[in-house]
């Protein structure tokens, strides 16, 4: 397996980091006295600048160095940590991403007017770095020893950076120790097998030592002895204990050629393997696992086969034992795509933060079920609609502070984002206690934009529906928020895409709620498996209403008119073989599969119906994209490929085909 | 058109004085693809068709668990069906396609060598004289008596193939 990338890697770190200390400063914000969240902020800033300079992103590190100093001083309570405060570093911290990901940009002039800020909100005036420097009264001998692992280097740690802070601190003296170093023949140039003693004179607490090692502690050898105090004379200690000079200078090639081999080498993330038992792994790579599993269950299922058919049985009981453990396979590699909601919700508790700004509510973010798993494939692409929703609720579903309390309620509205898991299906819901959905405001607009006849008698819920068609809003104002009309018919398009329901509950005056109903997975479906001439088709499962027998007589009238009689109602149908161009002999007794699209009901004629499948999908090729009857394919048991039918795209064409016929006739 | 058709050939062979080309027949013709875009050679395998897609890529196979279009190289340069022999193959090859790479079997009578071609006996195709669409064509390479040609398969498979789809929906 190839070492990733050290800057890819840095880059998923830093994410994380960042991740790590909005979560704080947001929780910050609520509680302004939570010690812990300062220093838990403090300790994001810190390694993010430490790894930052190690893997050579200057500007994000020096641009951290000052959020971190006025952090620090909110720690040592020099500065009380205010929501201005908060607001700054956040909005730093947003900057801290763009640094991240283009480092070579120009982010000057950005950096400058947001050190501004940072700074205004700190304490008004203008420099505080050299704050604790001036202060300097009594100094401290430390006597540090320290020495890294020996595969450090190879994880990305850089020494070198470590010692530049040690001689920040103070007057210092650094002495490299090689009595590690193997010979010649048994040195590996990529580890590292220097330690350092440190003599460090300097007016700082023993704690801003730790600092310095603060994201290599936990692998490290350190050792910190408090020799003396010696208040009066500052620089008077640098020729002091007895270090021979020779040492000094000795160590400077030897750490050269320590950092010569740190780049070389640098690769691997000892720090996230270590954090918790947590591996990551690349998406692409549980694709192709995933992939493999799939020809596993297709070779186990001809085993099984030959097992069936011979007498042999050794190779039944092989075969068997070979069938569990692929069926277990399966189901372990269908849980390992399976990511929490965690990671998704966590990104509105700041999106609400920032539209209570704008739009001057008060709105609080209530999240439940964020242990919920999903499949990931599924979980990004619901991002972009829950924006959409959560937005839409802050912006129209919430009334103001003052009409709020003019209705009654509390000042701040509430917005309740929950997730559940129910049969198959997750469930999303997001919920407002504001002011509900206007029913007859829905109406004249849609009424007067021609989606609906005038007084066309609809339930709520087709009424609520509207608020999804492209183009439409309520919202009597345009805001920088929503009421473009734009965003709802997205969401709309792609959850249908997931194969998901939205469903919509709205009290006028007590808020609405909109619940999302999405399947777990995108890479299995249940499936019905029928024959149509040669070929087999599945239809999703989720969409079959009912089969039956398509009678003789029914078959025969339905030369002029395509439609069964079922229950007292009409169904039309279409049939599969002329649809397909099969030009085989169909059937004697054909099949019809009462499909559900919306609010139709189309039957499907087809020669068998074989039964159910539990369906693994495969994408459709690029080659065959202008083929909208179909939404990917599968491999059977026997290893042949069936096509999984598109259903909506296939009534539609169905319609378009029986459109031209009429008009051919 | 002659510009576009130096281009090709200029892309094909990229300074390069030689081509390492795998050749096979199709209708009694010899074509050849350069060796490294192929993945594999294949016996025949049970083809699904798609109705509704194009006739020239009408049909999917099971390639290693994955679902990959089978393309008949024939229909994109009218040539007559042939019956599988034998020596039939699919050769699976992995080219790109607007920016992103795309795996598929061609069909092929037979599959003769892997060899090295000379860029010095290459011309492009001749504008007149042909039956073919000069740009699904590279390059001829010619060879003793005969000619091998050198596909354009971005060209073929991003093309539309409007009579064989017009074929296929009227059919």
């Amino acid at each position: 397996m190839s070492f990733p990338d050290p800057i890819a890697v840095f880059r998923t770190e830093a994410a994380e980091l960042l991740e790590q200390i909005e979560a704080g400063l947001l929780d910050l914000n609520v509680n302004l006295g939570d010690k812990d969240q300062v220093d838990a902020v403090f300790r994001g800033l810190h390694t993010l600048k430490g790894s930052g300079a190690m893997f050579g992103f200057e500007a994000l590190a020096a641009f951290t160095h000052h959020c971190e100093t006025a952090f620090d001083r909110v720690r040592k309570g020099e500065v009380p940590a205010t929501h201005a405060l908060v607001t700054a570093v956040l909005e730093a911290k947003d900057h801290m991403r763009a640094l991240v990901e283009t480092p070579a940009g120009d982010h000057e002039a950005m950096s400058e007017a947001l050190l501004v800020n940072l700074r205004r909100a700190v304490d008004g005036s203008g420099d505080q770095a050299t704050a604790p420097a001036a202060a300097g009264p009594a100094q401290t001998l430390f006597k540090i020893r320290f020495s890294l692992p020996q595969n450090a280097m190879a994880n990305g740690t850089n020494p070198l950076p470590l010692l530049d802070e040690l001689r920040d601190l103070g007057t210092c003296r650094i002495v490299a120790d090689r009595s590690g170093i193997p010979s010649l023949d048994e040195l590996v140039a990529t580890d590292l097998h220097i330690a350092w003693d440190v003599e460090l004179l300097t007016t700082e607490p023993r704690s801003a030592i730790d600092d310095v090692f603060i994201f290599v502690m936990d692998d490290m050898e350190l050792s910190v002895e408090e020799i003396a105090i010696a208040a009066q004379a500052p620089v008077a200690v640098a020729p002091a204990p007895a270090l021979p000079a020779t040492a000094a200078v000795t160590a400077e090639p030897a750490a050269t050629a320590v950092a010569a081999a740190a780049p070389a080498a640098a690769s691997g993330d000892a720090k996230a393997a270590k954090a918790n038992e947590n591996v990551r792994v690349p998406a692409e790579r549980l694709d192709e696992l995933m992939d493999r599993v799939g020809e596993l269950v297709i070779a186990q299922s001809r085993l099984s086969q030959l097992a069936g058919g011979s007498g042999d049985l050794t190779l039944r009981a092989v075969s068997e034992d070979v069938e569990r453990l692929s069926g277990e396979l399966r189901d372990t590699m269908m849980v390992l795509r399976m990511v929490p909601v965690t990671h998704l919700f966590s990104r509105f508790r700041r999106l609400v933060h920032d539209l209570a700004n704008e739009t001057g509510k008060k709105i609080e973010l209530i999240t439940e079920g964020e242990t919920t798993e999903v499949d990931k494939s599924v979980i990004e692409r619901l991002a972009d609609p829950l924006v959409h929703l959560v937005r839409n609720s802050c912006d129209h579903g919430l009334e103001t502070a003052d009409e709020r309390l003019a209705s009654g309620k509390t000042e701040a509205g509430h917005i309740h984002l929950s997730a559940r898991q129910q049969a198959g299906e997750v469930i999303i819901k997001i919920k407002d206690d504001g002011r509900g959905i206007n029913k007859d405001r829905v109406r004249a607009k849609a009424e007067s934009s021609g989606l609906i006849a005038a007084n066309a008698s609809l339930t709520d819920q087709e009424l609520y529906q509207l608020i999804f068609q492209p183009g439409f809003s309520t919202a009597s104002e345009v805001t920088n928020l929503s009421g473009r009309g734009v965003g709802m018919d997205v969401v709309k398009r792609t959850i249908d895409a997931l194969r998901g329901t939205i469903n919509v509950v709205s009290r006028p005056g007590e808020g609405s709620e909109i619940s999302l109903a999405i399947p777990l997975t995108l890479a299995i479906i249940d499936g019905l498996l029928v024959r149509v001439g040669n070929g087999r088709y599945v239809i999703p499962l989720s969409a079959v209403e009912e089969c039956l027998e398509l009678s003789v007589e029914e078959d025969m009238r339905s030369r002029g008119r395509s439609f069964i009689s079922l229950r007292d109602s009409l169904v039309p149908f279409l049939r599969l073989r002329d649809l397909f161009r099969t030009g085989t002999k169909p059937d004697p007794f054909q099949k019809v599969v009462v499909i559900s699209t919306g609010s139709e009901r189309v039957g499907l004629v087809v020669d068998q119906i074989i039964g159910d499948h539990q369906t693994v999908i495969k994408g459709m090729s690029k080659l065959h994209h202008d083929v909208s009857t179909f939404s990917g394919a599968t491999i059977l048991g026997d290893g042949d490929v069936a096509l999984i039918l598109d259903v909506g795209h296939l009534v539609a064409e169905g319609q378009q085909q029986e459109a031209h016929l009429r008009a051919a006739g | 058109m002659n510009q576009a058709l130096a281009k090709f050939s200029e892309d094909q062979w990229q300074g390069r004085d030689e081509l390492e080309v795998l050749t096979f027949e199709i209708a009694g013709e010899t074509f050849a693809l350069e060796a490294f875009i192929v993945q594999e050679i294949l016996d025949l395998l049970p083809e699904t068709s798609v109705p509704g897609a194009k006739a020239f890529v009408g049909a999917v196979i099971n390639f290693r668990g994955k679902v990959i279009p089978l393309a008949d190289i024939r229909l994109a340069f009218g040539m007559e069906a042939t019956k599988p022999t034998i020596d039939s193959r699919i050769i699976v090859i992995e080219i790109e396609i607007d920016g992103e790479p795309v795996l598929a079997g061609i069909r092929t009578d037979k599959v003769n060598e892997v060899t090295t071609l000379l860029q010095s006996a290459s011309e492009p195709p001749p504008s007149v004289g042909m039956r073919w669409r000069t740009d699904f064509i590279n390059c001829l390479v010619k060879r003793g008596s005969e000619f091998i040609i050198l596909p354009n398969l971005q060209v073929i498979f991003s093309a539309r193939h409007e009579h064989s789809a017009i074929a296929a929906s009227h059919g």
